[in-house]
């Protein structure tokens, strides 16, 4: 296994506010990465810094060992066309049909015939379970609908990182279930790397080799799911059991 | 002693805290104006963006700058009828009508019209993308928002805004008309000749030149608005007031500016 995105001693705040202090973490290519955190532990700020979004304060972040924030803009645009990401609302584009988001990064980065702009939607479509609704509108959709043309989308364009921005978020128990087998069958299929935002350990443990506990800008536990169950730490402890008020508590400054 | 000290002090800190922001927006502001506009010659346009945008500011602002243009015309007229014959100056009516709605009402109004009903509504749209983060997809998928989104919203609001002002000059020429031939009894073709010797092409093509700038103004003082917006759905509300508040107060300011620089170009 080889590094594809590193962090190294990231510090990031807002307003005097410290979100990230001092992280280190390497994600290892084709792996599957949870991040567990209460909410405002700066989850989405970690997932906006590989993005190249959000620049750190201090230190590094590294995707196949280049810094992110000395690449040019057409290096940058090279590195986000090989991510792909789901947004916690989905972030569908209102005025466009399901099958032009889901064209719309194909169009941003290479020039496709009609007809394999088509085969890809449908293809990508059959994928998350939902051909057929290629004409409707992002407004017409469920929550859980929405959420899976948002993977559609993100996997439009063979990414080689999906990054989750709390997938389950907002979703009945039954559609959790189908995102999760999802991502975990988008990872099988497609072979890539994944970074999964969550707060709910539960999907977490369903999805993931690895995971990484933030807290306090820093994470405060990282291993695998058996390590995780294991782990005498309190706070992961905490989040095992969804004693969340406990979690609230201690990430308190 | 140290009271009086500190409160002074912290007057102070306000004033500059509010200079500083204001600073901020002014630059920032025209920091997005210079990267549309070189956006706008270097990248390609999202071209279905802009008609949409075109057809959307077309069809939100016709009525509207057609009612203000008619009883703008309709009044200058009256007030005119009442003023000027006093003095038995009555049939210089059309004279000043022409000259007030070419080359100041029509632009003015045309575009506080266009502030209020598209810049109102571009400060919400882009507002709203922010808050669902499709702003920051756009981002994500390796695209540019000023490209997408800012470039044809501003070249829409600036095509869009010349042409609906030489609706509202026409329109409000006719009100005025119409007032003008009823209230001083002139000849319709009296009337149209005075607008027509005095009303010079110089004039006519300054207005639309201001109301160009006043589009561009409009358009990214929404966006920037828009963009910055935080705060959820709450947030987008006061995007939207402070796009329309802004862009009214600078339709003000750069209507005087032009106005002056035009008069300085056109006599040399």
């Amino acid at each position: 296994m080889n590094t594809i995105i590193e962090f190294r001693d990231v510090s990031k705040s807002f307003g005097g506010r410290p979100i990230l202090t001092d992280v280190d973490i390497a994600v290892e290519r084709g792996e599957t990465l949870a991040i567990i955190g209460g909410s405002g532990t700066g989850k989405s700020v970690f997932l906006k810094h590989i993005l190249g979004v959000l620049a750190p304060d201090q230190g590094h972040v590294l995707f196949e060992g280049r810094d992110v924030a000395m690449m040019t803009e057409a290096e940058l645009i090279a590195m986000r066309r090989r991510i792909g990401m789901l947004f916690q609302g989905a972030a569908l584009f209102d005025s466009l049909t399901v099958a032009e988001n889901i064209r719309y990064p194909l169009l941003e980065h290479a020039h496709e015939t009609e007809e394999k702009l088509q085969r890809i939607v449908a293809e990508k479509l059959r994928l998350v379970g939902l051909l057929g609704i290629e004409e409707m509108m992002p407004n017409d959709l469920s929550g859980g609908m929405k959420k899976r043309v948002g993977l559609a989308r993100a996997i439009a364009i063979n990414p080689d990182v999906i990054l989750y921005d709390e997938p389950t978020a907002g979703l009945d128990p039954a559609n959790t279930k189908r995102i999760c087998r999802l991502i975990v069958e988008l990872q099988e299929k497609l072979k890539v790397t994944s970074i999964v935002v969550t707060h709910d350990m539960e999907s977490a443990f369903a999805i993931t080799d690895r995971i990484a506990l933030l807290s306090g800008g820093k994470f405060a536990f990282v291993g695998t799911a058996s390590e995780a169950r294991a782990s005498i730490n309190p706070l992961v402890q905490h989040f095992i059991e969804g004693d969340t008020e406990s979690v609230m508590k201690r990430e308190e400054p | 002693m140290t009271e009086r000290v500190s409160s002074v002090r912290s007057v102070i800190e306000k004033r500059g805290a509010t200079f500083l922001d204001f600073l901020t927006l002014v630059g920032g502001i025209a920091s997005l104006g210079g990267q549309s506009l070189i956006m706008l010659f270097r990248k390609r346009l999202a071209g279905r963006e802009f008609i949409d945008q075109f057809v959307a500011i077309g069809n939100r602002s016709f009525s509207i700058v057609s009612v203000i243009a008619i009883f703008t015309g309709m009044v200058i007229a009256l007030q005119l009828a009442v003023g000027l014959g006093r003095f038995g100056l009555k049939l210089y009516i059309g004279q000043i009508v022409g000259l007030s709605i070419f080359r100041e009402l029509g632009p003015v109004l045309t575009s506080l019209m266009i502030a209020a009903r598209v810049g109102s509504g571009i400060a919400a749209e882009v507002g709203s993308m922010v808050v669902t983060e499709q702003v920051l997809a756009i981002e994500a998928m390796g695209a540019s928002p000023i490209q997408k989104l800012v470039v044809p919203r501003m070249l829409a609001t600036m095509i869009a805004a010349p042409l609906l002002t030489v609706i509202a000059n026409v329109i409000g020429t006719i009100g005025g008309g119409i007032v003008t031939c009823a209230e001083a009894g002139v000849t319709v073709g009296y009337y149209i000749d005075q607008v027509r010797t005095t009303v010079l092409i110089e004039d006519f093509f300054t207005g639309l030149a201001k109301s160009a700038v006043f589009g561009f103004l409009i358009a990214i003082i929404a966006c920037y608005h828009g963009l910055a917006t935080t705060g959820g759905t709450e947030g987008v509300g006061k995007a939207t007031t402070r796009a329309v508040v802004h862009a009214s107060i600078m339709i003000f300011i750069f209507d005087f500016v032009l106005t002056k620089l035009f008069f300085v170009l056109l006599e040399t």
